[in-house]
């Protein structure tokens, strides 16, 4: 037996969740069907950065408009997602990483945007403390924070589902088919159908993309995080380095995570992933060089969840340009928690027909045709 | 280059040092990692310079100890006392740390002898300073002749009950109770089993005698005994519990409680080695063949930590992974394997014996199905309720695994070790399921916390880098 619904999701991590819900907004009936089970992936497990600093020039608008979803996130999803609004502050080391920041700065200015401020030593030390004596000054933006990832995406869901939107956890969909005017998706639990697929399969996209025609050239990468001990509050502000690796918040709870990017080897048919303890080792001394009071404590967990890489590292946002109906949003490269909830608005505008009054042509499928990538200019993760 | 070991043994306990000793009369070069700077494990932990002047307190069993470390001395094993292993991958690397300093050495095979640990039983007022595990009380006993205050009442199920309670009258400790938890029908279920254990070792035997020690001491013994609870503000002042048909109380600052041993699991499961849930021992144990080989390639298991089987059978099985390993490794073929084998086989046949006995006999099935109350903790981490557990459940977190990502239950220091199967048990009955299917929560590496100092020193890191299961 076939079912049919308005649009089918592929992938149930915050993007899937987010569109599905966005979707039914509108009004429509949608399924979304995941492989593992919701949030299990990069969506579940990252470091929960909401952050618009060092953002990619096309992609400062949109995580514009998601910071205002993110500040009321409670009325969009009837839960807090443990979302603390604070300071994104990049450090600077020396009087190199100053130029690095003030050069980074003067291009944001340029574009018509005022979220991002240079700040000397003395400010920095004022959001943060516990930072080395060495730390010259930085670039903060104010009201950037973090959330948890798991909750977030399950809250997503949880509305979604209050919504009448359909989940079919541990179903994975192995092949597409156009039948008349709606596309088929088959799984390993039966057949679906819908006019509109929306692809959101994070790490494993560029598959469903090649059923279509569409070839991108997405890596599978793992990014690693360091969590430790639980300590007494010491440390409000996301801190970053303007030119070495490194994401440092203290959560809710008192541990800190530490990241930034750690890159390691991934094998997304087995889903899992290697530990680089060079990489990690390196974090270490990073962490002991710019927060010394802390080299006692104790690290109680490293892990790695599996990331989506482009190589110009923004991401697939748009309509297919092989396959009427389908809707690509993959490829976040490091930094798709933050735009979570607004990436799910565009692409149920999409879907619906009505187009995003938001600037997606940096983000087309066919920038990758003739196989050209573009090289990474000021994107950076956190 | 980073250091490699031939065949590294993690734990100095029987199953190691067994192991550890006949690899080594085999001509393999093994070492054993313990984080204990002793050997002996737990069981026969400080064996070498027990700090007891009266090392009869602790029995009979503790001197078989000292014939293994006897035997291990003279094999020409090595021993790395007081090195923390902190991770194994699939590829046989180890992060190892000892004086602050972490580094990652590889080897040819690796057998995880890491013994067990005490079941973890919440119940009201479990967390309450003054309440105590009895294996965390018999540590001290051993290794600091530290005998605790006067007034201590002791409480739960298992095998071991007894055998703690009689070290402690040995000790010269006032023990005000036993409260005997086993419920009566247990009797009548294990009795069929009895005969048979009776043809194992004289485990029985013992088992009577530590009671007719204790209550020739004087020590009031309650049997049949539910519905446990630890009262106080600040701290512990008294035991409540049901017995013989009404409610008692006992004041005490101390309570001593034993719900029997389970294998420690953290270090196989953090490697991602396949394990299967075993009803009759209601726990988690590492799925292996005769030999303890796993899932993974070049890494076994032997001792309490693969199932539990005492530990006399742990040196048995510990022997047993040796023979497997040397043959692995070319030092002998498989005919003479399964022919020195053949003694240590026969003796795990007779020894097994016992178990179905005690198995049924000491279920913690009746200690676990209470309902526990919403606010009774759960993870002590994380200070999260049995209530806030269910809660997750019904808003569809599907095993303990979701039940982390979602309330962090399980991701303190601990990593779920003790929170572990309560937090299961609570979402599998919260959903209609079997502990089987709700699975276990999956530790990550470092399995035993190293500060921010140690990982950035690691040394020769790039040597090893072991695949994790994601997240
Ligand atoms: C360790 C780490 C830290 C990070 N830190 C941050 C941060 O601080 N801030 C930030 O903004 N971003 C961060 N990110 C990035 C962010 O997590 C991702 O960009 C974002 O979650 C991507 O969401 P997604 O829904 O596209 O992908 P996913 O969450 O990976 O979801 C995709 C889902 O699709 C499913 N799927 C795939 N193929 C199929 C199929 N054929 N059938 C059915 N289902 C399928 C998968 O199982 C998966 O669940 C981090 C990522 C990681 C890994």
């Amino acid at each position: 037996m076939t079912r049919t619904f308005d649009t089918i999701v592929i992938g149930g991590g915050l993007h899937g969740c987010s569109a599905a819900l966005h979707l039914a907004m509108r009004g429509q009936q949608v399924l979304v069907i995941e492989k593992n089970t919701v949030g299990r992936h990069a969506s579940g497990v990252n470091a929960g950065g909401v952050r618009r600093l060092m953002r990619h020039p096309a992609e400062i608008p949109l995580a514009q408009a998601s910071r205002e979803l993110w500040q009321d996130i409670e009325g969009l999803v009837d839960d807090s997602c443990g979302f603390h609004s604070t300071a994104h502050v990049k450090a600077a080391e020396n009087d190199k990483d100053i130029r690095i920041l003030e050069e980074r700065q003067r291009l944001v200015r340029d574009l018509g945007f005022e979220h991002e401020e240079m700040i000397d030593r003395a400010e920095v030390r004022r959001l943060v403390p516990a930072i080395a004596p060495h730390i010259v000054g930085g670039l903060v933006c104010r009201g950037d924070g973090f959330a948890n990832p798991f909750r977030t995406t399950k809250a997503f869901r949880t509305k979604a589902e209050s919504l009448g939107v359909t989940f079919r956890e541990f179903t994975r969909v192995t092949a597409l088919d156009r039948q008349a005017d709606k596309w088929a998706a088959v799984t390993t639990d039966g057949v679906y159908q819908a006019p509109i697929l929306v692809n959101c399969a994070g790490a494993w996209a560029d598959v469903i993309a090649g059923w279509l025609g569409e070839t991108v050239p997405l890596q599978p990468v793992g990014l690693m995080m360091i969590v430790t001990a639980r300590v007494p509050h010491f440390n409000d502000p996301v801190v970053g380095l303007a030119s070495r690796a490194l994401s440092f918040k203290q959560t809710e709870h008192g541990s800190v995570l530490i990241g930034g990017a750690l890159r390691t080897t991934a094998d997304r048919d087995r889903e899992t992933t290697r530990l680089d303890y060079a990489r990690l080792a390196r974090s270490g001394r990073t962490v002991s060089d710019v927060f010394p009071d802390l080299r006692e404590i104790p690290v109680v967990r490293f892990w790695a969840g599996i990331e989506a890489y482009m190589p110009d590292e923004i991401p697939v946002i748009g309509p297919s340009r092989t396959s009427p109906g389908v809707f690509h949003a993959f490829g976040f490269s490091g930094h798709g928690f933050q735009l979570g909830p607004i990436v799910g608005r565009i692409l149920a505008e999409l879907a619906s027909g009505a187009g995003s009054n938001l600037r997606l042509e940096p983000f087309d499928i066919g920038r990758f045709s003739g196989d050209e990538a573009r090289p990474s200019s000021q994107g950076s993760t956190m | 280059m980073a250091e490699h070991f031939e065949f590294a043994v993690i734990g100095a306990g029987p199953a190691g040092l067994a192991a550890a000793a006949l690899a080594a009369q085999t001509g393999v070069a093994a070492v054993v990692l313990d984080e204990q700077p002793t050997l002996g494990g737990q069981i026969y932990r400080s064996i070498e310079q027990s700090p007891l002047s009266d090392s009869n307190i602790l029995g009979d069993d503790y001197r078989i100890g000292e014939g293994l470390v006897w035997a291990f001395r003279a094999s020409g094993a090595r021993h790395l006392g007081g090195t923390d292993v902190w991770m194994v991958g699939t590829d046989r690397g180890i992060g190892l740390a000892s004086d602050g300093k972490a580094r990652i050495v590889t080897a040819d095979r690796i057998l995880i002898a890491v013994g067990s640990q005490e079941r973890a039983v919440p119940f009201p007022g479990w967390t309450l300073p003054g309440v105590m595990t009895a294996g965390a009380g018999q540590i001290l006993l051993k290794s600091a002749a530290v005998v605790p205050s006067d007034g201590v009442v002791l409480a739960g199920t298992g095998p071991l009950l007894f055998l703690i309670a009689a070290q402690y009258v040995r000790a010269g400790v006032s023990l005000k109770a036993v409260l005997d938890m086993t419920p009566r029908a247990n009797y009548v279920r294990a009795a069929p089993y009895l005969p048979a254990a009776l043809t194992a070792g004289n485990y029985i035997g013992k088992g009577l005698s530590y009671m007719r020690e204790i209550r020739k001491a004087g020590v009031a013994v309650t049997g049949a005994v539910r519905d446990l609870r630890a009262v106080g503000g600040e701290r512990l002042e008294a035991v409540t519990y049901s017995a013989a048909g009404r409610r008692h109380r006992i004041d005490t600052g101390l309570l001593m409680v034993h719900f029997g041993v389970i294998p420690n699991t953290s270090l196989s499961r953090s490697i991602g080695i396949d394990h299967e849930w075993d009803a009759r021992q209601v726990c988690w144990r590492p799925r292996t063949d005769e030999w303890g080989n796993t899932s993974v390639d070049g890494i076994a298991v032997a001792g309490d930590c693969a199932g539990i089987w005492g530990a006399q059978a742990a040196a048995h099985a510990g022997r047993l992974a040796a023979l497997e390993a040397a043959r692995a490794l070319g030092r002998i073929d498989t005919a003479e394997r399964d022919g020195q084998a053949a003694p240590d086989r026969a003796f795990l046949r007779r020894d097994r014996r016992v178990r179905p006995f005690l198995e049924v006999l000491y279920s913690p099935e009746s200690c676990l199905d209470a309902e526990l109350e919403d606010d009774v903790l759960v993870c002590r981490c994380e200070e999260i309720t049995a209530g806030q557990v269910r809660q997750a459940a019904q808003l569809g977190c599907m095993g303990p695994n979701q039940v982390k990502a979602f309330l962090r239950a399980g991701m303190g220091p601990c990593q779920g070790r003790q929170c572990g199967d309560t937090v299961a048990r609570l979402t599998a009955r919260a959903g209609g399921k079997s502990m089987a299917e709700v699975g276990f929560l999956r530790p990550r590496p470092p399995i035993k916390p190293i500060s921010i100092e140690t990982l950035a020193k690691i040394e020769e890191a790039a040597a090893a880098m072991p695949d994790i299961e994601q997240a």
